[in-house]
């Protein structure tokens, strides 16, 4: 499964805009992607929101995903 | 139990209706407590002592004096606030380093001390007792000169984040972010036309009209409770136990009724100073903001200085476009850049995109979310080049944004591909408002601009509990800002079946209630009203089980139709159908309280949208500008209770006018703002603004059972480009720096003659 990065993330990873992860939920995803970049921890404890075929998912971890889904990684915001 | 959140195009009795808002009488009476109504036996008087420098070391505080004098109870410093139980964590630092200063004053305004006493006077003698001795340090205010090489270097930490490699030297740039896709360069050298300029915007604050209040008492026994105005009190509970070292769960907050917040009221500000007070004094603290305190210390947004860049084929259509941001976010990071990179293009299509934020460090207040955080001031800029390229190309603006527009399927500047929206809808019925064909005299303009917010769900949590004689509490953790007790109490009577009047919504404190997020980005109807609808579900589980016994059949064979359960099936045809009404009544017998309970981590929102349509007339002399008519379209999703929904539509457009045309902070060289008050610092009133009106557009979102988006923010994005196109269309004059003010628009205008003279030789 290929996952996007949003530029903001892309300095955790390396500089990749995307990567290859296979992962089933939102949870599984994040795991392997603080494993294999650790770097990747700072913008975790910033919070990353996942983006599934464009549903913003900023909490629920338990989130299933698809296969062949688009999957974007950005900050997660909050507002005013 | 998991709940199905999906949108299944629901057909409504309650939802949809004009109630009378159930807040009403006790805010127009005066019986309405808010955060500085609260009063308990024994209670102290707190005040803050700030800093009258911009910048300056804390050589020494000397507070011997102040803590001998007759009537005063506590006095702390930092020293009362240590950092260990922050645990490292940069965001609790900072949050804790902006209560109270930790060796230097970052900001004219920024707390230094303060003290508990049993009056006013004794408070403000006390004040007055403290000696400070400050050591001046150089400041800068502006966000592009804290930028330069030159600027003195705020912090020694800051080292700027997201370039490659590190920077070997501090600077006042905490952080680069740079988002988009495609190939801005190659887009542009397709483009037959090309717009260029610079805007700037002014840092405003968020106006609301009650200060920060609270009421602070601190037991013995490590419990606590916190009375007061605010957007969040779970995340008041959470941050303030943190900072203090407390048990989350010994500490209680309760919110008060809310004189507007609108981002300013997410975050602590003097809270954790009257717990620390308290503690010290064990008497509990009643501190209350003045307005210069509100100005000075609290919740600013950001001022900010944009370049924008976007391209454009003989037809049309965009081939690239490109944002620099640089925002301010006080004296401390912040993400305000990357929002606005987030949001600068939102609104549209465009294959070939980068903006670049670059959050900035500043001898001011610490930046805080102000609706739609970063938004209004990216909009500003693009909304203008929008109209600037559609002049160039000879298009009509509206036609032009329509040929761009983003919908279902355009990939968001930020990275996904977005659901169904609303901005197509927006600006199609922009074109056909009557607004559209209203006539203009010679000195009036019409401007529109388009505007986006993401919108968001969170952590939430409600109970319904079902009385003996069928009336309903609904308790629910999200603050109403606006509206929220009406829309939840019609929610719930909607899934009952019962009358509105047969519900009563009560915001529970945290010692009642799970965890709810904060009260913001429009959250509140979305998340509070999804949980709503599921705990409601969950009591109809529960009265078709009483039903069942109470008509001996088995629950399998009851139905919930219309607010009543009916036996179905063979041999019930005889069975009577029972009210809640009925089921209620007999609950003491058949099982105990009848209710329903919902958690949920209410993701999907749904993006918010909008396009506004302005009308100014701008007097040549003396450069006012005056709104003769204002259009708001914006998609709700759904309107659960649509006075509330256009309210939030004509709020967030007015506060959006007083942003492009008056307010703004007025720093001097010293570093000192110069306005803080609200008779220098001019928010727009009602006799400045004519009736704003508004067409709700209804886009379902379908991750809400009932289509529901926020609608909180979105409005507060287009007012700025709207009105800079409208002086443009009014006078000829590009207006480039907002607050587009008096004094601005008539330099402008000055600078055109002299031009135009100067042309014609």
């Amino acid at each position: 499964m290929q996952v996007s990065l949003n530029g903001a993330l892309r300095s955790g990873a390396d500089g990749a805009a995307s990567i290859d992860i296979e992962a089933a939920t939102i949870r599984e995803l994040l795991t392997k992607l603080v494993e294999r970049y650790p770097a990747m921890s700072d913008h975790m404890d910033r919070g990353i929101a996942v983006a599934i075929d464009g549903v913003v998912y900023r909490d629920d971890w338990n989130q299933p995903i698809p296969s062949n889904a688009e999957v974007f990684l950005m900050p997660r915001i909050e507002g005013g | 139990m998991a709940h199905d959140q999906s949108y299944t195009g629901q057909k409504f009795k309650v939802v949809g209706n004009r109630f009378d808002r159930p807040d009403g009488v006790d805010k127009v009476t005066g019986r309405a407590k808010y955060g500085a109504d609260a009063d308990a036996p024994g209670q102290l008087v707190g005040l803050v002592l700030r800093s009258p420098h911009a910048h300056a070391l804390i050589k020494k505080i000397d507070t011997s004096k102040a803590e001998k004098m007759p009537g005063v109870k506590a006095v702390i410093t930092s020293d009362d606030l240590p950092a260990d139980h922050c645990g490292g964590r940069p965001d609790m630092l900072h949050i804790l380093e902006n209560s109270m200063a930790r060796g230097r004053a970052l900001y004219d305004g920024h707390a230094v001390a303060a003290v508990a006493a049993v009056d006013a006077q004794s408070a403000k003698q006390a004040l007055k007792a403290i000696k400070v001795s400050y050591k001046k340090l150089p400041h800068v205010t502006d966000v592009d000169e804290a930028m330069k090489d030159s600027a003195p270097v705020i912090h020694d930490w800051c080292y700027t984040g997201g370039v490659d490699p590190k920077p070997s030297a501090p600077s006042n740039i905490a952080n680069r972010t740079q988002m988009g896709h495609g190939d801005p360069e190659a887009g542009f050298a397709e483009a037959d036309f090309v717009v260029e300029r610079t805007f700037k915007t002014e840092q405003t604050h968020q106006g609301y009209i009650e200060p920060h209040a609270c009421l602070a008492s601190v037991n013995t026994d490590g419990s606590a409770e916190l009375w007061v105005t605010t957007q969040g009190p779970f995340t008041y509970r959470t941050v303030c136990a943190t900072l203090l070292g407390m048990d989350i769960a010994k500490l209680k907050v309760t919110s008060s009724e809310i004189g507007g917040g609108f981002g300013g009221k997410t975050h602590v500000w003097a809270e954790p100073l009257a717990l620390a007070l308290s503690r010290k004094a064990n008497r509990p603290v009643k501190l209350v903001m003045t307005r210069d305190e509100v100005f000075r210390a609290s919740g600013p947004t950001a001022s900010t200085s944009i370049d924008v860049k976007i391209g454009a084929k003989k037809n049309g259509k965009i081939t690239a476009a490109t944002l620099d941001l640089r925002y301010q976010g006080g004296a401390f990071p912040g993400p305000w850049a990357m929002l606005a990179c987030m949001t600068g293009f939102a609104c549209y299509n465009i294959e070939n995109q980068r903006s670049v934020g670059w959050d900035v460090i500043v001898n001011r207040p610490k930046v805080a979310a102000y609706r739609a955080p970063s938004a209004p001031m990216a909009a500003y800029a693009v909304e203008s080049a929008m109209d600037i390229l559609a002049g160039d190309i000879g298009i009509d603006p509206v036609d032009f944004r329509l040929k761009n527009v983003a919908k279902e399927g355009t990939q968001a500047p930020y990275g996904p591909i977005y659901g169904p929206i609303g901005i197509e809808a927006a600006l199609k019925a922009v074109k056909k408002d009557p607004h559209m064909k209203a006539r203009l005299k010679k000195g009036q303009g019409r401007g529109v601009a388009c505007g986006f917010w993401f919108n968001i769900g969170g952590q939430t949590c409600v109970d319904l509990n079902i009385g003996t004689d069928g009336t309903v509490n609904l308790a629910v953790g999200t603050v109403d800002v606006g509206g929220a007790r009406s829309s939840m109490g019609m929610i719930a009577a909607e899934e009952l079946g019962i009358s509105y009047d047969d519900v009563k919504v009560n915001v529970a404190d945290t010692g009642s209630l799970g965890h709810n997020d904060t009260t913001e980005g429009s959250r509140g109807t979305f998340s509070s009203g999804m949980a709503t609808i599921f705990a409601a579900r969950d009591a109809i589980g529960v009265l078709k089980e009483r039903a069942a016994k109470m008509l001996d059949v088995p629950v399998t064979d009851i139905v919930w139709e219309k607010g009543q359960a009916r036996a179905t099936g063979k041999g019930h045809g005889n069975l009577p159908s029972l009210s809640l009404k009925e089921i209620a009544a007999k609950s003491p017998n058949t099982g105990g309280p009848i209710a329903g309970h919902n958690e949920v981590v209410a993701d999907g929102a749904g993006m918010g949208f909008a396009a506004h349509i302005c009308d100014v007339d701008v007097d040549q002399e003396t450069g006012l500008t005056k709104i003769l008519r204002y259009t708001v379209v914006q998609d709700a999703g759904k309107a659960i209770h649509p006075d509330y929904v256009e309210g939030q539509f004509q709020g967030a457009a007015a506060q959006g006018i007083g942003w492009a045309l008056n307010e703004e902070y007025v720093y001097g060289a010293n570093g000192r703002l110069e306005n803080p008050g609200f008779l220098d610092y001019r928010i727009p009133v009602c006799s400045d603004l004519p009736f704003i009106d508004t067409t709700i557009l209804e886009i379902p979102n379908p991750m809400h059972p009932y289509g529901i988006r926020g609608v909180g923010e979105t409005s507060i994005v287009p007012p700025l480009g709207a009105i800079g196109n409208a002086i443009a269309n009014a006078t000829g004059v590009r207006m480039d720096h907002a607050p587009m003010s008096p004094v601005r628009v008539l330099e402008a205008l000055d600078n055109q003659f002299l031009e135009d003279q100067v042309s014609a030789g």
